[in-house]
């Protein structure tokens, strides 16, 4: 056991070494941050990154843009670098672009939005109006949002691709929806990444999905890892366990996200908040210890038992 | 959408409870002192409802149509738009309440309000207070600040309240309460998914209002108007 922690402090002083080679200053900071690289570029992510659904969507409240660009700036400088949204998601594009021009464009920022139209024609302009609400020269990554229009949405994306206007090419479901057609996608399709849900609970996605992200080297971001703050709200007033100190789990968010990360199939969680304290905190659950094999049923099993 | 019926209510919510209440605060800081106006005519609605008689009933469909224009375009299409997608549709549907109001304010001897006499004039009175000074109490009661208060004219739900009101006192036909009700249910369901304790109120009061009305057509006064 000890062992193996050693080894896997080594290999996450490797990772947060390969990670602090691609990113801006406001990276340098954490030291043993766990990367893993894209699997079609080998361009090294950060497991954690931040999601937008619900959290970013204040419309034109000062106050709450405020917050937002403190969540930002915590995600950001706790060496965090992926951010999701969504034309789907109301104003949370605009906060972002809002949070991202106050904190002078950071050079980390890996961009993850989505087209969500039916049309396909409507796309390319749909795509460049969210472009402009993040106020970003191009996207580092697109996703056709819950395979909407997917065949057309593809088309256009693998065309931006090939044009440098677009770095990765993704589609996304959730909540376990579509998984067989998404299948179907992936085993044809040259994806750069498919975006699903898994949580401590919800792992069907281990059965067929993230073997055939493997087997076709696609990455894969994880959304809802908190069951949209179902299961951090359920375990909020329960003791942590032992094994918490073991991968050096502070409060429920990390150790829920540790569960998901240690998965080696997972590029990214995007966890969403609104509270600064909680981005940092979660940014913590891409350092220290992984749990193992056997830890990782135990989290399933107590998680399960409490909620 | 694609599976619908795999989606939940809570599924699509898309913004937290205090963007929601946050937005009467914005709105209230952005509007003051133009709540003493929908306060007045808030008075004065229920003054009109207390005397009865046709001219009043028109110059009540006429300031509750300007209220719910108000809330059409001041709240759905410049504030709850930047939070929810499906706002243009709520305002589209206030502002169709606003040529009903309009039509039923033009007519010579349509609405007539009729005074509030017996238990159900009571009730359409009761309500109307509800609208008018029970809805604003529920911010500070809910330990939100008086400056995010849901008033009669700004916001939706007081604003249909006292329609619903209005509505059973001019033994409204079928065709006034189409929206009203339609947006108790909206609203219902958006408060009960952000789990607020104040969602059963405006179905409690549609449900009195309408079963109300249902009771007088019942009674073979007809739908009216």
């Amino acid at each position: 056991m000890e062992h193996s922690t050693e080894r896997r402090k080594l290999l996450h002083l490797m990772l947060a070494g390969a990670c602090c080679a691609v990113c801006g200053p406001l990276r340098a900071a954490p030291a043993q941050l766990l990367t893993r690289p894209i699997p079609s570029s080998g361009e090294a992510l950060p497991v954690v990154g931040l999601g937008s659904w619900i959290t970013f969507n204040v419309g034109d409240d000062p106050a709450a843009r405020a917050r937002c660009t403190q969540v930002v700036q915590a995600f950001m400088a706790s060496g965090g670098r992926l951010i999701d949204s969504s034309p789907m998601y109301g104003s949370a594009q605009a906060v972002i672009g809002h949070a991202l021009a106050q904190l002078k464009h950071p050079q980390a920022l890996f961009s993850a939005d989505k087209v969500w139209i039916g049309s396909g024609a409507r796309g390319p302009s749909q795509i460049d109006t969210s472009r402009r609400l993040w106020d970003v020269p191009r996207f580092d990554l697109l996703q056709v949002h819950n395979l909407l229009a997917w065949e057309e949405h593809l088309r256009t994306l693998q065309q931006m691709k090939a044009a440098g206007r677009l770095r990765y090419v993704g589609i996304t479901t959730s909540e376990g929806r579509r998984h067989g057609e998404l299948v179907k996608i992936m085993e044809t399709q040259p994806l750069d990444f498919v975006q699903v849900s898994y949580n401590v609970l919800d792992r069907e996605i281990e059965h067929r999905i993230l073997p055939l992200a493997r087997e076709r080297r696609i990455g894969v971001i994880v959304n809802r890892p908190f069951r949209q703050g179902e299961l951090t709200e359920a375990l909020a007033n329960k003791p942590l366990p032992g094994w918490a100190a073991e991968i050096g789990c502070t409060s429920w968010a990390q150790a829920l996200l540790k569960f998901i990360v240690a998965e080696p199939g997972v590029s990214c969680a995007i966890p969403a908040t609104s509270n600064p304290l909680h981005a940092r905190e979660n940014m913590l659950a891409a350092q220290g210890p992984m749990p193992d094999a056997a830890l990782r049923r135990r989290i399933a099993a107590d998680v399960a038992r409490l909620t | 959408m694609s599976e619908w019926w795999t989606y939940r209510l809570s599924d699509l919510l898309m913004f937290s409870k205090a963007t929601y209440f946050r937005l009467f605060e914005l709105q209230n800081l952005a509007l003051w002192p133009l709540q003493l106006l929908a306060l007045g005519i808030g008075i004065a609605l229920l003054i009109y409802m207390v005397q009865g008689g046709a001219r009043t009933g028109r110059i009540a469909a006429l300031l509750l149509a300007l209220a719910w224009l108000h809330v059409a375009w001041n709240y759905f299409a410049q504030r709850y738009a930047t939070i929810n997608t499906g706002a243009p549709w709520f305002a589209i549907g206030f502002a169709l309440q606003v040529v009903l109001l309009f039509w039923l304010a033009s007519r010579k001897t349509e609405p007539r309000l009729v005074p509030p006499i017996g238990s159900l004039g009571k009730l359409g009175l009761a309500i109307a207070v509800v609208a008018l000074a029970g809805y604003p109490l529920l911010a500070p009661l809910a330990g939100r600040p008086w400056s995010g208060a849901e008033l009669f004219g700004l916001a939706p739900d007081p604003t249909v309240a006292l329609t619903l009101s209005a509505l059973l006192l001019w033994r409204a036909g079928p065709l006034l309460w189409i929206v009203p009700l339609l947006w108790c249910a909206i609203s219902t369901a958006t408060l009960v998914e952000l789990r607020t304790g104040q969602a059963w109120i405006l179905p409690v009061l549609a449900l009195l209002a309408a079963g109300a009305r249902l009771l007088t057509a019942m009674r073979g006064r007809g739908w009216g108007s």
